[in-house]
């Protein structure tokens, strides 16, 4: 198979599943049970001093 | 002795510049070497006359480095002014010819001049100023580097006088937003090199255990700039000491990696790099933690993933293959989402505080700079649909939508985070004056919309005409029409 196709096949495939997934993650992780109180906290970091 | 490396070190470069011109393989090379030349020399002597011999006093490494942040903020100012004078110069230019001083003031060489200011010249400034500012406050941790942030500073001016000089003698590999030759473009990754480490340092020896998400985004920016930089000017130069180089890249290839290029300029330079900006400084003057941290992480990786693949849209009804065309337009649209999202969360930090819109004119531009991204957010994946493109592409719209997302968007949110930042930096209490914030506000409000609704008139109207005449098989020819305007985004 040449280059263009392979490459072409693969970022239609596993590469486009593979981001969906992290980012399917990164959505999950936000979301987790108790994460609502560490976010709270990390959100007022830039009101903590000058 | 005070700055003794420093000394040394642009004596060398400046003779490598006295090489550059003895041995120069063209003229242009050799001109643009006594740019330099006398560029590093003035630096030189400027820094020998502030030299000292008596021992420096060590710094206090428990104190922010806001030095660079004091020269940050006025280039901003300095280079904006520039930045804009020059764009009501390229306008007055189309309306009236006669305007074109050949050889070094034409409208060729002036509208580079002008992007290449307000975006690099004026948008760099601010975003590696606020970006110190920012990662220092919410690290809680001094610069990393020493003087490596000087170095950052005063590396950037020089490319943006190398670059700028160089337009007006007409060198230009003409790749849009990426007009330097290959010798200013290796200078500027050594400077973007320098900034990364600077500001990863900082992060990597931080006292708050979280990354706030404000650097987040500035990281992403310095990251992906650093990779599209370095993609989009892979070239062979003709001589090691002349301006010319051919790209990498031929034909369609080397179109699509430009536009990939120019694309992700507006997407982790003058999105990603300023939505850093909004969400450290719109909290910070609006003294509320911003509306949601989780939405905020939300919005950062759903812009990573989708703004990179959003580049074909600038190639539509060309050689460029139908399914990438197709690609750039569905992640384009896509990214309303992020968008918006990011636009909510902004705004909504004020929820609460919406009576700060009457009386904190600060505050008030914030709010317009964040409406602003929202709308030209909203207009720009609706411009990069296949059918809309067909009417909008190769006409004043499009210079009417970018210039509402610079200067709304860019611009407001600049010199709101200004305002905030300066008398901070200086220590004093507020701001000169308030009414005049209000009269700044006013006037750009004004300017900026009527720009707007003008543009979309003009370019509507383009686009319906040339549609009396031609068909949509010809419209790539559109590049080569004859045009009010040749500018292009």
């Amino acid at each position: 198979m040449e280059t263009y196709t392979a490459l072409r096949q693969f970022a239609d495939s596993w590469a486009l599943a593979a981001m969906t997934i992290f980012f399917i993650g990164v959505v999950i992780f936000t979301f987790r049970p108790g994460s609502r109180r560490k976010a709270d906290e990390a959100a007022r970091i830039p009101l903590k001093d000058d | 002795m005070k700055f003794a490396a420093e000394i040394f070190g642009i004596g060398v470069f400046a003779f490598v510049a006295l090489m550059g011109v003895a041995f120069a393989a063209d003229d242009l090379f050799r001109q643009h070497m006594w740019v330099l030349l006398f560029t590093l020399a003035a630096f030189a002597v400027i820094l020998m006359r502030r030299t000292s011999f008596a021992p420096a006093a060590p710094a206090d490494p428990s104190a922010y480095m806001d030095e660079p942040i004091r020269y940050g903020a006025i280039a901003t100012m300095f280079w904006g002014v520039v930045g804009f004078l020059i764009g009501v110069v390229v306008a007055l230019q189309l309306a009236f010819p006669q305007l074109n001083l050949e050889p070094w003031f034409t409208f060729g060489r002036m509208r580079p001049l002008h992007t290449s200011a307000v975006i690099f010249a004026f948008g760099g400034n601010a975003l590696i100023a606020t970006s110190f500012y920012v990662v220092q406050r919410t690290s809680r941790a001094r610069l990393f580097g020493g003087n490596l942030a000087w170095f950052v500073f005063w590396g950037y001016q020089l490319f943006i006088v190398m670059a700028a000089t160089g337009y007006l003698l007409g060198i230009t590999q003409s790749r849009e937003y990426a007009e330097p030759e290959w010798y200013v473009d290796l200078w500027l990754t050594v400077v973007w090199v320098a900034y990364l480490a600077v500001f990863l340092g900082t992060i990597l020896k931080r006292k708050e255990p979280h990354i706030y998400v404000a650097n987040w985004f500035y990281l992403s920016f310095i990251v992906t700039i650093a990779m599209l930089h370095v993609v989009n000017n892979l070239a062979i130069p003709v001589s090691i000491v002349g301006v010319k180089s051919y790209s990498a890249f031929s034909g369609v290839q080397d179109a699509l990696t430009q536009w990939w290029y120019g694309h992700n300029a507006v997407g982790f330079f003058l999105t990603a790099g300023f939505l850093g900006m909004m969400y450290y400084f719109v909290p910070k003057q609006a003294e509320r933690p911003v509306y949601s941290y989780r939405l905020s992480i939300i919005h950062f990786w759903a812009l990573i993933f989708l703004y990179i693949w959003a580049g074909p849209h600038h190639l539509h009804y060309t050689a460029l293959p139908d399914w990438a065309q197709t690609l750039g337009m569905v992640f384009s649209v896509m990214l309303w989402m992020p968008s918006w999202g990011g636009m909510i969360n902004g705004l909504m930090t004020l929820s609460g505080a919406w009576d700060k819109v009457r009386t904190d004119p600060v505050i008030r531009m914030m709010v317009a700079a964040i409406a602003f991204y929202g709308m030209a957010t909203f207009e720009g994946p609706m411009m990069s649909i296949k059918a809309v493109n067909s009417l909008s592409h190769y006409t004043d719209w499009t210079i009417g939508h970018v210039h509402s997302g610079a200067l709304g968007w860019n611009g407001l949110i600049t010199f709101a985070a200004l305002y905030y930042m300066v008398p901070k930096l200086w220590g004093r209490q507020r701001l000169y004056s308030l009414r005049l914030v209000s009269w700044h506000f006013w006037l750009a409000m004004l300017g900026i919309v009527v720009y707007a609704a003008v543009m979309w008139v003009s370019g509507i109207m383009q686009g319906l005409m040339w549609r009396e005449y031609d068909a949509p098989t010809t419209w790539p020819a559109r590049r080569a029409a004859p045009c009010s305007s040749p500018a292009r985004w």
